[in-house]
């Protein structure tokens, strides 16, 4: 008699192979440094849980994740690999920094103008690399590593000549309460957290990105034009239109990363930094295999051994770069899972042939 | 006017060596067939096994004894260059990965790794070394008007090593049965494949290559300019990245973007103190490489000399 399990799709079994080898590696990266893993992996996961403050910015740290992980998930759905998000992020937070520091309004209307600055900033900086890819057929990954730069020097130049702290002229100046996406209602709710309406924006934003890929024409037809570009010309579709598209609105996905990072998680931008938010979306997306829900949890998950890694270094000898280590080795997995599933087939192939055996064995008993 | 492009040029060229040598090795790694984005990543690995070498073997050096440490650093950011550079050509020569991703996490484990240990063994995450590499000038050859004061004096010795590294790639690449070789398999391994070339070793050696390549050039931007390892290389593997776009994978054209590249970085760094250039505002020097490249890249699309085998994992069983 066996017991029926019931199935996983194959793409949850390797996602979660691939975060088990990552953690494996952290512990290998710790017991190499000379401390205990398992006292280093329950300061982290206590970190980022034990209370209801430091849930709210586990939170509150996977909001930008969510949204760039996004980002980098809806234009692989169009076959492009946006690996400027980071630049995108960088710049939907400038733009909505700028609108938060200087334009004078009640609260919702000017987080809403803070939003619709997010969303061109990111936008543009999709747009560009989207036409160049449609129009010259530049690579997108090389356009938006240069896209990447060119936001942050733009940031490094403009905050320090038009809207410098108080104090360092590395940092923009603090936005205004009214300004931030943190409201007193859901602070006070999480003990003092610094969960902000941002991870609302981003639940949303999964969802509508879902509905997108998956109940509309438009989302057919940039999945269409990411499986096979020719065929989906032959269908007459418009894919250098979708492709310009997907750039655009996965540039806009980051922008709002951007401000859900500087204006609700952060109270300014600071210069000099390619913010690796951008980068853990990569990740974000590829273990929540490209699609919108997988997104949100890879993005909590990632959130979490963000915002727990303080803790754990303040109670052991472990650097806090073990969580960017475990994310990074992460990716590293996810972009060798051949070699997981070949050994997946190999198993479902063993147990097969031992189901087979048994089966033929019975038979025989039987006679 | 000449004072300045004096006071000027030893800097520009001190910028260009470790972009020059990292843009090498990426050269040599895409005419292999293998697209390598990790090169930021490999600098902060020769970076980082640099500091740590040189600063270990300092003291155990006699007086005057010192640039042996370095050099030996060198050398060991090199190996180590080379050793972390076979997780990306492990990804992408045996399990056909997508390159880009694998180049990524390369990018993210070498920077969030060494930070971890640097952490470990410096408290800070930091590394410093006591002392770089010596400036001089080239005996008889400083001497020579123009020619002189522009490219022989203030130089490195690591300088004149990299330009000998270049000289030796152009020739391998070009003038050996290894060259042709090396350019076979990124314009047509299943042609290569053919003719009895083992793509994958071939694959493999030019992935090496970079590794090797980029960890030098992150360990002389520790010995020349920057004194310390500190977890970044602040994009210049990208810079890199582009200046082999720009040079168009050959290795006189990467000569010259990179040369250009670290012209245009010394006039954004020193634009504060040179009046001439006190007008022009940084960003438009620092955008410059990346809008150059941007435009660079619309030009010569129709005409990319981009090895065409480039990016794609070799699959034997596809003719």
């Amino acid at each position: 008699m066996t017991i029926k399990l019931p199935r996983i799709p194959r793409a949850v079994t390797v996602a979660l192979i691939s975060v088990f080898l990552g953690l494996l590696a952290g512990a290998v990266f710790m017991l190499v440094t000379g401390s205990n893993p398992f006292a280093g992996y329950t300061y982290l996961f206590r970190g980022g849980l034990m209370n209801i403050e430091r849930f709210g910015n586990t939170f509150a740290t996977a909001t930008p994740l969510i949204l760039t992980g996004l980002s980098v998930a809806f234009a692989f759905k169009t076959g492009l690999f946006n690996i400027g998000a980071s630049g995108q992020l960088l710049m939907g937070g400038l733009c909505a920094t700028a609108v938060g520091l200087t334009v004078v309004l009640p609260k919702p209307l000017l987080l809403v103008l803070m939003l619709l600055a997010a969303i061109a900033g990111g936008a543009l900086w999709g747009l560009v690399p989207g036409i160049l890819k449609a129009l010259f057929n530049v690579h997108e990954v090389v356009a938006t590593i240069m896209m990447n730069w060119l936001a942050y020097w733009t940031v490094y130049y403009t905050i320090p000549a038009y809207f410098k702290g108080e104090f360092l002229e590395t940092e923009s100046r603090k936005i205004p309460d009214i300004a931030s996406l943190r409201v007193p209602g859901l602070t006070e709710m999480f003990d003092g957290s610094y969960i902000n309406l941002g991870v609302f924006i981003g639940i949303l934003t999964v969802l509508l990105i879902w509905v997108i890929l998956e109940k509309t024409v438009l989302g057919y037809e940039l999945k269409a034009a990411g499986f096979n570009r020719f065929a989906a010309e032959y269908g007459g579709m418009k894919v250098n239109r979708n492709i310009v598209l997907s750039m655009t609105i996965a540039g806009a996905l980051a922008g709002v990363g951007g401000l859900t990072l500087y204006c609700g998680y952060a109270v300014n931008i600071q210069i000099g930094i390619l913010p690796t938010q951008g980068f853990d979306g990569i990740a974000v997306s590829l273990l929540g295999a490209n699609s919108p829900i997988g997104v949100l949890f890879s993005a909590l998950f990632f959130g979490l051994l963000h915002s727990g890694k303080g803790f754990m270094n303040a109670m052991t000898e472990i650097p806090p770069q073990i969580g960017d280590t475990i994310i990074a080795t992460i990716i590293y997995f996810s972009a060798t899972s051949v070699l997981i599933e070949r050994y997946l087939d190999k198993i479902k192939t063993f147990m097969g042939n031992r189901a087979f055996k048994k089966a033929n064995a019975a038979e025989q008993e039987v006679r | 006017m000449w004072h300045t492009i004096e006071f000027i040029f030893p800097y520009a060229i001190t910028f260009t060596i470790p972009l020059l040598i990292t843009s090498l090795g990426g050269l040599i790694c895409e005419r292999s067939g293998v697209v390598n984005i990790g090169l930021e990543g490999l600098m902060i690995i020769g970076s980082f096994a640099g500091a740590l070498t040189i600063s270990l073997l300092w003291p155990a050096m006699g007086a005057g004894q010192e640039s042996i440490a370095i050099w030996v650093g060198l050398l060991v950011a090199m190996i180590a260059g080379a050793l972390f550079s076979l997780l990306h050509a492990f990804a992408s020569i045996n399990l056909n990965a997508n390159q880009v991703i694998s180049g990524t996490a390369i990018n993210m484990i070498a920077s969030a790794l060494t930070v971890y240990f640097a952490r470990f063994i410096t408290g800070s995450g930091n590394i410093q070394i006591v002392s770089g590499l010596r400036r001089f000038d080239v005996p008889v050859l400083s001497k020579i008007p123009v020619i002189g004061p522009l490219f022989f004096t203030q130089t490195y010795a690591s300088t004149w090593l990299v330009v000998g590294l270049l000289v030796g790639s152009w020739y391998m690449i070009y003038k050996t049965p290894f060259g042709l070789r090396l350019r076979s398999c990124g314009e047509h391994p299943h042609a290569a494949d053919a003719a009895g070339v083992n793509v994958k070793l071939v694959r493999y050696i030019g992935v090496m290559f970079s590794g090797a390549f980029a960890g030098l050039g992150g360990a002389l931007i520790l010995v020349t300019y920057s004194g310390e390892f500190s977890g970044s290389v602040a994009g210049l593997g990208f810079l890199a990245l582009a200046a082999l776009i720009f040079g168009q994978w050959r290795p006189l054209g990467i000569l010259g973007a990179t040369f250009f590249f670290g012209i245009a970085s010394t006039l954004a760094n020193v634009s504060q103190v040179v009046p001439a250039l006190e007008r022009i505002p940084g960003l438009i020097l620092k955008a410059f490489p990346y809008v150059v490249t941007l435009v660079a890249l619309i030009a010569f699309s129709k005409s990319s000399q981009a090895p065409k085998a480039a990016g794609e994992p070799y699959d034997p069983g596809k003719r």
